[in-house]
């Protein structure tokens, strides 16, 4: 990507920065990966290790007539093989990981995915059977030898044909393929919309995509019979839930289970999806053979076997006053659960609160119908059905703009939230099951800045017009969104200071690339007056820390990161109790920092090493009820998610010609509280931004009318590359949450959420074309190149 | 395990002589027979670009080459990229045995989950021995074949015009 400097932004100023939060230390875990170090599941090798391959279905839906393992058996190097009848009573369909909140009148039908498919097949890549051999070469030598017979059923591949009477149906044991309908309201939208100065109609469909990180999953299990431990390293984002449930499967009690979530290459969703068919087969085969066993699954299997997240289709409507404000909104929708729903409804219902952004919106009735497809299951994908709901309403609130002729910022800060209405109550429930409630924010400044930032003013006056006056499409998008972020239930952190003076932290939440082993001991080391790099970070190991639930919604830094900062703050307080104590002052005239509490005012110190080792006394009387060590765990539970927000803007510019996209400029402003790592927030923002250009304009899981999916591999599935990503701009507005003492909220997913909503914008501020309208994402070359088409057409 | 033939190689100055099968990939050698893992899969059919290493001294992804095909080569893959030395104008002395790429790639945050990185570092490593002064394009340009969903590829440019300022110093 080259840079037009006619939109070039000025040079930044550094800000000043204070103590360890808030800093930018470099990270503590990255000597290990640049120098191939750091433990992957694929890197783990046992001696004796087996090798697992799964024999998936090629069909969408159909009956199983056989599944014939002799040939597989026979082949040289292969060990074991598996269909669903050998699992015996092990076989058992998975958990509802997460059940449907308490909504009124919800209606929700549960159906889990299951280990290998027994009598049906619902979803290309539905494993039926397994093959276990010397090697993996030789693991897929046997699959590919195993006899599978399927009676093909007819497919349901579309969402309202799988609600029509006739359809096939994916279920036996349900009535249709209705997953869930949920009706949200507040206010009366009815009432509204008779007395309303204007009402805008719309239909809109937004699809998202394969999560697509790096690294594929992977399972490698190893039960060792004499130290009865049964260890398990997994690319999963919840290793604690992991190993209570293999615990629970296989019998065993929790502590002979050992679930390891070494380093991960990234995640973004479906690494948390409670479980997988591979996680819950490859411990019971190591039991079975009494050697470990590994999978690694390969990318082209990862675009079936791994979840997904797809499209919705939305009817929508706004009703708005003379002035643009906004008097309510109804949104009926249909979205797609694949093949099963153990995540519940979390995606809808993301969707129904974050399509409310950060507007004051009285009236509202949200109704959703989930149906089941025959396609892979979908969960969430970084920002999780939040993506769509943003796309709705700053796709209306931009056609309301056009119909009132009000600028596109000026109806955005009519209808803002403001600061002194916080905490603000949208009176609906959100995925955490708690009503949706802003912490605080201030959007309106986050806009100013914004504006200011890609001088929205002087663009339609100066470079903008210059650039049109040229024959250029060159067009300025602006948009704002809300994230309900770092939800509950809780997450716990053990902080402990060795004699010798090491300090160690241990949580639970595993980590797939955020940083954690730096802003947690950033948070740590802060209390306990030391660097970010003094203190050891272990995350993600079950052995290490048992309780815990995992990294999704943007809850590490919230829920962890809060932990870490209650167990902190309990050894400093552990620690100057002590060196009162010792040194004989009292804890006020007390300084703790650089390792060491020196007595203000005296030369009298202790290292905090020093007091480790008399906290552990090997001889003589301790104080009846105290405890060793300088050693303290603590927890952190959310009262209910925190709002972090914010606005993007970009100028971009088409090619008539070729409908090829080129982003000149792409700015950030973004509010998740107080920063722990700008560094690390501003990392996530541009990996967040990126995967939004993506889902926007490159990103689309093609599917045929059998639900056969087209292009599952990189060559066809296009994910951004560096050319195709611009340099992204950043900026920060701080509004603390008061819901946690760090007043941190989320960003993991911040990023990726308005970039469809923006791109829309942009490209049609662009092409000013009569009646060129965005109503879809993704987009791409061809079907930009088709919508301009039409409109000219039409027009 | 089918048929075999021997080969002999190096990898990062050490000769080895293994027994493998044709149809062996060198990433899969590499990572399984020589434990060397710091050479990570991402797509085996290459476009991720993560499991590029050196053949003698060309930037390949081992993913499409077999390990037969590499008799008698020269390997170097990441493991290989830090040395001892004196770590002139590195600022952060922990890191003075890092090459100078590995070093700013810390320093400007341009990894994040890591695993995309060591085929990154070994694609860069050829391109500024022959572009020792690269603009951003041309640095995008280089970048365009290896696949990153973390970083959003700023602070990779950035760390990479960062090493060229200290390689050429």
């Amino acid at each position: 990507m080259s840079h037009d400097t006619t939109f070039a932004a000025p040079p930044a100023e550094a800000p000043a920065r204070p103590r360890q939060v808030g800093e930018s230390p470099l990270r503590n875990e990255d000597r290990r990966l640049l120098t191939g170090e750091a433990l992957f599941v694929d890197d783990v090798h046992l001696d004796g290790m087996l090798h697992a391959a799964f024999v998936r279905s090629d069909y969408a839906h159909g009956n199983v007539k056989s599944v014939d393992l002799t040939a597989a058996l026979e082949h040289p190097g292969v060990v074991a093989a598996y269909a669903a009848h050998d699992l015996g009573d092990y076989w058992e369909a998975g958990p509802l990981l997460v059940p449907p909140p308490p909504i009124d009148d919800l209606e929700f039908h549960a159906a889990t995915q299951v280990p290998l498919a027994k009598g049906k097949v619902r979803h290309v890549g539905e494993p039926i059977a397994v093959v276990v051999a010397r090697s993996p070469y030789e693991a897929e030598d046997g699959a590919a030898l195993v006899e599978v017979d399927i009676e093909p059923l007819d497919v349901v591949s579309d969402l309202k044909g799988g609600l029509e009477p006739d359809s096939p149906r994916i279920h036996d044991q349900l009535e249709s393929n209705l997953a869930a309908h949920v009706i949200q309201r507040k206010g009366s939208w009815e009432e509204v919309r008779e007395r309303a100065h204007r009402v805008i109609k719309r239909r809109f469909w937004y699809d998202h995509g394969a999560s697509a990180p790096m690294e594929n999953r992977g399972i490698v299990a190893n039960w060792d019979a004499r130290s009865r431990e049964l260890t398990v390293w997994d690319t999963t984002q919840a290793p604690i839930p992991i190993r209570n449930g293999l615990a629970a499967m296989l019998g065993l009690p929790q502590s002979e289970v050992r679930v390891i979530a070494p380093f991960i290459g990234g995640g973004f969703g479906p690494k948390i999806m409670m479980f997988y068919p591979e996680e819950v087969l490859l411990p019971w085969i190591s039991m079975r053979l009494g050697q470990p066993v590994k999978w690694i699954e390969d990318r082209q299997e990862s675009f079936f076997a791994t979840t997904q997240e797809r499209g919705q289709d939305h009817e929508s409507e706004l009703a708005v006053d003379a002035e643009g404000r906004i008097l309510g909104v109804r949104d009926e929708f249909l979205c797609d659960t694949g093949a099963y729903n153990p995540y519940g409804l979390t995606i809808p219902i993301n969707t129904q609160c974050t399509l409310l952004g950060p507007y004051r919106v009285p009236n509202y009735h949200s109704e959703f119908r989930m149906v089941f497809t025959n396609k892979p299951i979908c969960t969430p994908v970084r920002g999780a059905g939040r993506q769509h709901g943003v796309f709705v309403m700053e796709r209306l609130l931009d056609r309301a703009a056009d119909e009132l002729g009000i600028d596109r910022v000026e109806i955005r800060r009519r209808n803002y939230l403001t600061p002194e209405e916080f905490p603000h109550d949208h009176e609906i429930i959100y995925q955490d099951f708690k009503p949706l409630v802003y912490d605080s924010g201030n959007y309106a400044e986050a806009m100013d800045r914004a504006v200011e930032m890609i001088d929205y003013a002087g663009f339609e006056s100066g470079a903008g017009a210059a650039a049109r006056s040229e024959g250029r499409h060159v067009g300025l998008g602006i948009v704002s969104y809300v994230e309900g972020t770092g939800v509950g239930p809780y997450e716990g952190a053990r902080v402990g200071i060795e004699p010798g003076g090491r300090i160690n932290l241990v949580t639970g939440v595993g980590t797939q690339g955020q940083g954690h082993f730096t802003s947690f001991a950033q948070i740590v080391a802060e209390q306990l007056g030391v660097q970010a790099s003094d203190v050891e970070v272990v995350t993600g190991d079950t052995a290490r820390f048992g309780w815990g639930t995992g990294t999704f919604a943007s809850r590490g830094a919230v829920v962890a990161g809060n932990a870490c900062h209650a167990a902190a703050l309990e050894v400093r307080k552990k620690v100057l109790t002590m060196a009162s104590s010792v040194l004989g002052a009292a804890e006020e005239d007390l300084d703790l920092a650089e390792g060491v509490v020196r007595v203000v005012g005296s030369g009298e110190s202790i290292s905090l090493g020093e007091l480790a080792a008399l906290a552990n006394p090997l001889r003589g009387a301790v104080t009846p009820g105290t405890e060793p060590g300088l050693e303290a765990t603590a927890y952190f539970g959310p009262e209910r998610g925190v709002t972090a927000s914010g606005v993007h803007a970009m100028i971009l510019e088409v090619d008539p010609d070729t409908a090829l996209v080129r982003i000149l400029r792409y700015v950030v402003v973004h509010d998740c509280g107080r920063v722990i790592n700008p560094m690390i927030v501003e990392g996530q923002i541009h990996g967040g931004v990126a995967h939004g250009i993506g889902n926007a304009f490159y990103e689309e899981l093609v599917f045929d009318e059998g639900a056969q999916l087209l292009n599952a591999s990189f060559m066809d599935y296009l994910l951004p590359t560096a050319t195709d990503v611009p340099t992204i701009e950043t900026d920060h507005v701080e509004t603390p949450s008061p819901l946690n003492p760090l007043g941190v909220k989320g960003v993991g997913e911040a990023g990726a959420i308005p970039v469809g909503a923006l791109f829309a914008q942009a490209l049609e501020n662009a092409l000013d074309v009569d009646g060129f309208e965005v109503r879809e994402i993704p987009l791409s070359p061809n079907r930009l190149f088709e919508l301009m088409r039409d409109a000219r057409e039409e027009g | 395990m089918g048929e075999t033939l021997t080969i002999r190689l190096t990898v990062n100055g050490k000769a080895y002589d293994r027994p493998v099968e044709p149809r062996l990939l060198l990433s899969d050698f590499l990572r399984h027979d020589l434990h060397l893992t710091g050479t990570h899969v991402g797509c085996e059919h290459g476009v991720c670009g993560a499991c590029t290493v050196l053949l003698d001294g060309e930037a390949v992804r081992s993913c499409l080459v077999f390990a037969v095909q590499a008799d008698g080569a020269e390997i170097s893959t990441v493991e290989g990229l830090a040395t001892p030395s004196d770590g002139s104008g590195i600022p952060h002395p922990e890191d003075a045995d890092l090459h100078p790429i590995q070093a700013a790639f810390r320093e400007s945050h341009g990894l994040q989950c890591g695993f995309c990185t060591p085929g990154i570092l070994m694609t860069l490593v050829p391109f500024l021995e022959e572009n020792p002064d690269p603009d951003e394009e041309q640095i995008r340009e280089a970048l365009s074949g290896h696949l990153c969903r973390c970083t959003g590829y700023q602070n990779i440019v950035t760390a990479v015009r960062l090493a060229a300022d200290r390689m050429a110093t």
